[in-house]
């Protein structure tokens, strides 16, 4: 059996007296990827952030790789270097180059020798096809290069769990399928655990092990992805696919 | 012992004096600016228009007084005014023509950046009515400017009201000009007297500067969410 | 108005122009370093140490130079504590000059997107390598305006170092009219120097702000 390397157990988020998210729990295993689908408001950004410290909880627990996290500064910030996550606003340093935002958390935070990290980092851009851009600043990138980018920042810290929030929303069209492509194929072919905050519905059916529809900030179904799309179980899952066009 | 110095405040008319030295560096602020707002209003105004000599001119008037200290300014009408022009006015009125120029100066610069920042085609539809550019300006421009205007013209007023502590440099019986005096006349009797007075004086700018600058900033902040 | 008069007062000037340019430069610096120190630690929020910077800045903001100069010129003797009139002046302008730096840094801290600071926390950072990666490259270039504008006005502060007879440049200007009354030549000399200093200054400054502006900060 493989490895567990999330748990969530019965998470409560508050912004003062709203409740953003009731009694979350899930699990998730070595090489799995999870969706978290549902409208807008619903609570999947805020779950994510919250897997990452980003967002601090109420009650309940989470456990990484069995071991449950004491939600303190520190420990999140010793767990961020294992927790890989990228943004909708690809959030590159603008006042540095591609390489140089590749480099900084390897050689800073995690003091690995920078001609290593170095190598490496140009692997990863040439498997993204952004090694031409290596000392590009990020302003002179487009969106879809950007983000490629980010996702390359993230990996170069060997994460064991990658997290992505929303990644294609602010893409032009023509770029989103370029940057769903290098998550599908880290998937496939690295086999990285991932949780992805999505809404185009034909890449999540086509990479999600398991779906959490979240809606309220709850979770309304938790399933295996292929069910979810074929035969949602909820009402209000059956709605939200079908007001995606699914 | 330091405290003792402290009833040196309280001696006489020594707090009442204080007092009318503030009053007399507020006042003269609050004319100085109702003069260089008015002014700077129609040199800002003049700055977004075509000619270029106008343009110009309040240019060079705009870096004169970003590059001399408004001590210097003061010194300038003190000395020259009466020697070289034959005007003779109380000190008052000069500082407040000083502060008045150097209000107009900075102010200009801030209605300029203002009306430049309202869209263009609000101006073309205010033409389009058939309004005049006087018309313009005073029915269109103005008012939607006055709430961009405003945090700024507020920190000028904190600005010009520090400044006034400048005045007992010519001689005006501003705060700390009678605080000096009231130090002197009881270095005798109350040596520790000169901390008390200084650190009165201290205080009582920060408290007519304060709310305002804490205004302009909770003004700032609120345009920008 | 007389050339020679201008001529023989040459010497003070230069001395003058030489401690204006001294002490400013001292002032400014160490403005500066007060206010990324007071900037830092007031955004990272520290418990006590961030209210008590956050009333200086008020404090340094919101009272005049000339009477803080006072304050300590004249009144801290009465506490044991006597300084001369130039460390007065320095320490003055340093109080004055911290307040107004850190108010400009924190506005160019504040300015930093959120999100530029999940993605460098999401990078498992540390609060002093958020500070030293993120928060200070970005927001000190977002301070360059506020940062200009302090040069420039902490240069124009060092005139009041005269009223506590400090021998800068308006000290020399009003020494020289008390014992020649000469007015007209030696406030010409006065306006003159400042604008030999201010002048280039601006230039390189505005220069600074727009390369800023369109430079490495495009997006």
């Amino acid at each position: 059996m493989a490895e567990e390397i999330l748990k969530v157990e019965h998470l409560n988020k508050f912004y003062g007296d709203w409740q953003a998210l009731h009694d979350i729990s899930f699990d998730l295993k070595k090489g799995e990827v999870v969706t978290l689908l549902g409208p807008s408001g619903s609570g999947k950004s805020t779950l994510i952030r919250t897997l990452n410290g980003l967002e601090d909880f109420k009650d309940g627990a989470i456990y990484f790789k069995g071991e449950k996290v004491d939600p303190s500064p520190k420990t999140w910030q010793g767990l961020r270097q294992k927790i890989g996550m990228v943004f909708q606003s690809y959030d590159l340093f603008p006042n540095l180059t591609v390489m140089d935002n590749i480099l900084l958390a390897p050689t800073k935070v995690q003091n690995r020798p920078r001609e290593e990290v170095k190598k490496e980092a140009m692997e990863l851009l040439e498997r993204v096809q952004l090694a031409d851009q290596a000392d590009s600043y990020p302003r002179q990138l487009s969106g879809g290069q950007k983000q490629r980018i980010a996702i390359v920042r993230a990996l170069a810290m060997h994460p064991e769990l990658m997290l992505f929030d929303e990644v294609t929303a602010s893409l032009d069209p023509e770029m989103v399928r370029g940057v769903l492509n290098i998550v599908k194929e880290l998937s496939d072919r690295d086999h990285m655990t991932m949780i992805i905050v999505t809404h185009e519905m034909n890449f999540a059916s086509q990479i999600a092990d398991k779906v959490l529809f979240l809606e309220d900030g709850k979770i309304l179904e938790q399933t295996p992805g292929k069910q979810f799309f074929e035969h949602p179980q909820t009402e209000r899952a059956k709605e939200f696919l079908s007001s995606m066009d699914f | 012992m330091a405290h003792s110095g402290i009833n040196v405040l309280f001696e006489g008319s020594n707090f009442a004096r204080l007092m009318g030295g503030l009053w007399t560096a507020v006042w003269i602020a609050a004319i100085s600016l109702i003069i260089g707002l008015a002014l700077g209003t129609i040199f800002g105004l003049l700055r977004t228009l075509k000619s270029r000599i106008i343009r110009l001119i309040l240019l060079l008037y705009l870096e004169f007084f970003r590059i001399v200290p408004t001590i210097v300014l003061l010194f300038l009408v003190y000395y020259i005014l009466p020697r070289q022009f034959n005007v003779n006015m109380p000190a008052t009125w000069m500082a407040v023509l000083a502060f008045s120029l150097w209000v107009a100066a900075e102010f200009s610069d801030i209605v300029r950046g203002a009306l430049e920042s309202v869209p263009k085609h609000q101006r073309e539809s205010g033409l389009a009515l058939g309004l005049d550019q006087w018309q313009l300006f005073r029915y269109v421009l103005l008012p939607q400017t006055v709430r961009l205007e405003l945090p700024a013209t507020i920190n000028l007023a904190t600005r010009v009201i520090k400044t006034t502590s400048l005045l007992m440099t010519i001689s005006i019986m501003d705060v700390i000009n009678v605080g000096q005096q009231i130090v002197e006349a009881n270095n005798q009797s109350h040596p520790t007297g000169v901390f008390w007075v200084y650190g009165l004086i201290f205080i009582l700018y920060f408290i007519v500067d304060y709310p305002l600058s804490l205004w302009a900033k909770r003004l700032t902040a609120k345009q920008h969410y | 108005m007389s050339w020679t008069v201008i001529q023989q007062s040459l010497p003070n000037f230069v001395k003058g122009f030489q401690l204006t340019l001294w002490l400013s430069l001292i002032g400014i610096v160490g403005s500066v370093i007060v206010g990324i120190i007071t900037s830092l630690i007031r955004y990272f929020k520290v418990p006590i140490l961030g209210k008590i910077l956050g009333a200086y800045v008020e404090i340094g903001r919101n009272t005049p130079l000339l009477i803080q100069l006072f304050f300590l010129y004249y009144g801290f003797p009465v506490l044991g504590i006597k300084l001369s009139a130039e460390t007065s002046g320095i320490i003055g302008l340093i109080f004055l000059g911290g307040a107004y730096m850190a108010e400009g840094f924190t506005g160019g801290f504040n300015g930093i997107s959120k999100s530029q600071i999940d993605a460098g926390k999401a990078l498992g950072m540390s609060p002093w390598q958020m500070a030293r990666y993120v928060v200070l490259p970005q927001g000190l270039t977002l301070s360059v305006p506020a940062f200009s504008a302090n040069v420039i006005f902490l240069i124009k502060e060092t005139s009041i170092f005269s009223v506590i007879a400090i021998p800068e440049l308006t000290n020399t200007a009003l020494d020289l009219i008390g014992m020649y009354y000469r007015s007209n030549e030696y406030l010409l000399v006065l306006v003159i120097a400042y604008a030999i200093i201010l002048i280039p200054l601006i230039i390189i400054l505005d220069w600074l702000e727009r390369r800023v502006r369109y430079g490495s900060f495009g997006d």
